[in-house]
């Protein structure tokens, strides 16, 4: 079959292409097997810097499977369905579900007014930051910076000043998501309206409209979709940060799973664990189909 | 009466525009041709400062339009419509709020102008609105989206905004360049009607002769940023247009690169080959 064709293309311009052809494919080849070779050197390189070590690897990885056995939960079939004070019984495993359960929704509460606070703070931000809507250089580059503290310093930083400043609780949890969620959508709104059509925005400005005009009827309209479909990603992103940032006391399922790891609770750790794990995945289902949704209406 | 003493653009070495000088009375319609790359939209870009000139003096009845900034420049923006090539609507907004856009600068003080960032426009501006797009045989389209729209009725929805911004000018560039013919001439019609009927003075940029000597009072021709012919269309005849650009008529038209005119399909490179 394959010689049918090469006989085909034996004669004139269409062999000579072919032979150009191949010659740029063994050409990409051997640029690919330098990028991949360069790349192999410095992962080895950054391997032995960080002391990642294959014996160390093989010494520890065990430990992991024993962590793994004693969190495992006691359960035995014939006791399966019996009550909290039988052991062995799922209920005997999730003896605490009530409680985690108002743990569970109070970050996911956590995880949504984050997101939204940080969604209402990136947007009036995002604007200046756009490279394309010309705001003065001093204020572009005032909040492109100012964005860019904000996503770098992780959550849990945030979270330790906001505990240290509000108190253990809720509030810390949600001011520190909504700050760093700020400078990460900041950034992508930004980058969304960097894409948006400028004729419009040439149209308002030529109707007389000022710059915050032109940013709501030119730029708002035509980056919209981009921008609730970003924050509702950054939801699901938040959901599980907020069931870590509760380690340093600011609220949520992360604070009793912090207790329950450092007391030892070995059941109660795999019973969080999948709560979440259940947790997460249903908001990412449940995300998922509101995104396509609200693109659909607003698109 | 808006007057241009001396006018110059330039881009780096290019000179987009050269030293143009025009006195253009109220309630004119005219035309200014030229091929690809003459300095027509640059040109009508300076009159509303969307570009600015890099020499001379723009001045509209004894204000200096080259000196104005800030909420002075957006009067005057709003004075002088512009009409774009390419319509210039948000695409995602209705017909109705593209319309009104044409008012945002029509509210004063902090309070009205917070207000219109949120979009709200009293029932007046609407009823205006509407009647304005009922003028033009748009008003069934008042709430479907811009992007619905033909090209004709795009543009005509653009001249109705730019009818709500109560300009003494409208500068329309190359308002036809993308419309099929029979929306040319009904976008033309309505450019006439507007000026005609509401007194409005009308600077258009035309790359047809015979659209441009059919419309317009007065022709201006250019070629490489300069003004090489003023005068009325009966005096641009052929025999002149061959005169000043050194070739015929359907030559001038011929070389025009257009979006407008590029084949619905483009057929690839490569298979023509
Ligand atoms: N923003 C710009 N930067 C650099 N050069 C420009 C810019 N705008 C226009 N020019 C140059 O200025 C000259 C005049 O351009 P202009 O767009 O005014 O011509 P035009 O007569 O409107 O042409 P067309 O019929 O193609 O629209 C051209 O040589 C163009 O390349
Ligand atoms: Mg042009």
């Amino acid at each position: 079959m394959g010689a049918g064709i090469a006989a085909g293309a034996d004669t004139g311009p269409i062999s000579s292409q072919e032979a150009a052809f191949r010659a740029q494919r063994a050409e990409r080849r051997r640029a690919s097997l330098v990028a991949f070779s360069i790349l192999a050197v410095c992962l080895l390189a950054a391997a032995w810097v960080s002391e990642f070590y294959p014996s160390s690897l093989i010494a520890g990885a065990p430990r992991i499977g024993e962590y793994f056995q004693r969190i495992a939960p006691h359960l035995e079939l014939r006791h399966l369905l019996a009550g909290t004070e039988t052991e062995g019984s799922l209920a005997f495993w999730f003896y605490r579900l009530d409680s985690w359960f108002l743990l569970i929704l109070e970050t996911a509460n956590m995880a949504a007014l984050g997101t939204l606070g940080g969604a209402l703070l990136a947007l009036p931000l995002s604007f200046p930051a756009a490279r394309n809507l010309r705001a003065p250089n001093l204020v572009r580059i005032a909040c492109r910076r100012g964005l860019e503290a904000m996503r770098t310093v992780p959550e849990i930083v945030f979270a330790l000043i906001f505990v240290w400043a509000f108190g253990v609780g809720a509030l810390a949890g949600i001011l520190a998501i909504a700050v760093h969620t700020a400078g990460a959508l900041g950034k992508q709104f930004a980058d969304a309206m960097e894409n948006t059509e400028m004729r419009p925005w040439e149209g308002v400005f030529a109707a007389g409209g000022s710059w915050p005009q032109a940013c709501r009827y030119a730029i708002l309209p035509a980056a919209l979709p981009d921008l609730l479909s970003t924050a509702l990603l950054r939801f699901e992103i938040n959901i599980r940060s907020a069931s870590v940032i509760g380690f340093v006391g600011a609220g949520g399922i992360g604070q009793e799973l912090y207790q329950v790891i450092s007391f030892n609770n070995y059941e109660e750790v795999s019973a969080i664990i999948v709560l979440l794990i259940i947790t997460v995945s249903c908001v990412d289902l449940i995300s998922e189909r509101l995104r396509r949704r609200v693109i659909e209406a607003v698109a | 009466m808006l007057r241009l003493q001396g006018v110059s653009r330039r881009f780096g070495a290019v000179h987009a525009v050269q030293d143009v000088s025009l006195e253009i009375p109220a309630g004119q319609m005219l035309g200014v041709i030229g091929r690809s790359g003459a300095g027509k939209s640059t040109l009508l870009r300076m009159i509303n400062r969307l570009a600015e000139p890099s020499d001379g003096r723009i001045t509209f009845e004894n204000t200096d339009i080259t000196a104005l900034k800030g909420q002075g420049l957006r009067d005057w923006r709003t004075g002088c419509a512009m009409i774009f090539q390419q319509f210039n609507l948000v695409q995602r907004l209705d017909v109705l709020t593209n319309v009104l856009i044409g008012r945002l600068n029509h509210r004063r003080g902090l309070l009205a102008h917070l207000g219109s960032l949120f979009a709200q426009f009293s029932a007046e501006e609407r009823a205006a609105a509407l009647a304005t797009l009922d003028r033009f045989g748009l008003l069934s389209t008042a709430l479907q989206r811009a992007d619905t729209l033909s090209g004709g009725q795009q543009q005509r929805v653009a001249i109705c905004r730019a009818l709500m911004q109560n300009p003494r000018l409208i500068l329309a560039d190359e308002p036809i360049a993308s419309l099929d013919p029979q929306n040319a001439r009904l976008v033309m019609d309505t450019l006439r009607q507007v000026n005609r009927q509401d007194g409005i003075t009308v600077l258009v940029n035309l790359h047809h002769l015979d659209v441009a000597r059919a419309y317009c009072d007065r022709l201006v021709a250019m070629q490489a940023g300069r003004v090489v012919f003023d005068g009325t269309p009966a005096e641009l005849t052929p025999a002149r247009v061959e005169q000043i650009y050194g070739v015929s008529e359907a030559e001038f038209h011929g070389d025009m690169p257009e979006a407008a005119e590029a084949p619905l399909f483009p057929v690839p490179a490569a298979a023509l080959a």
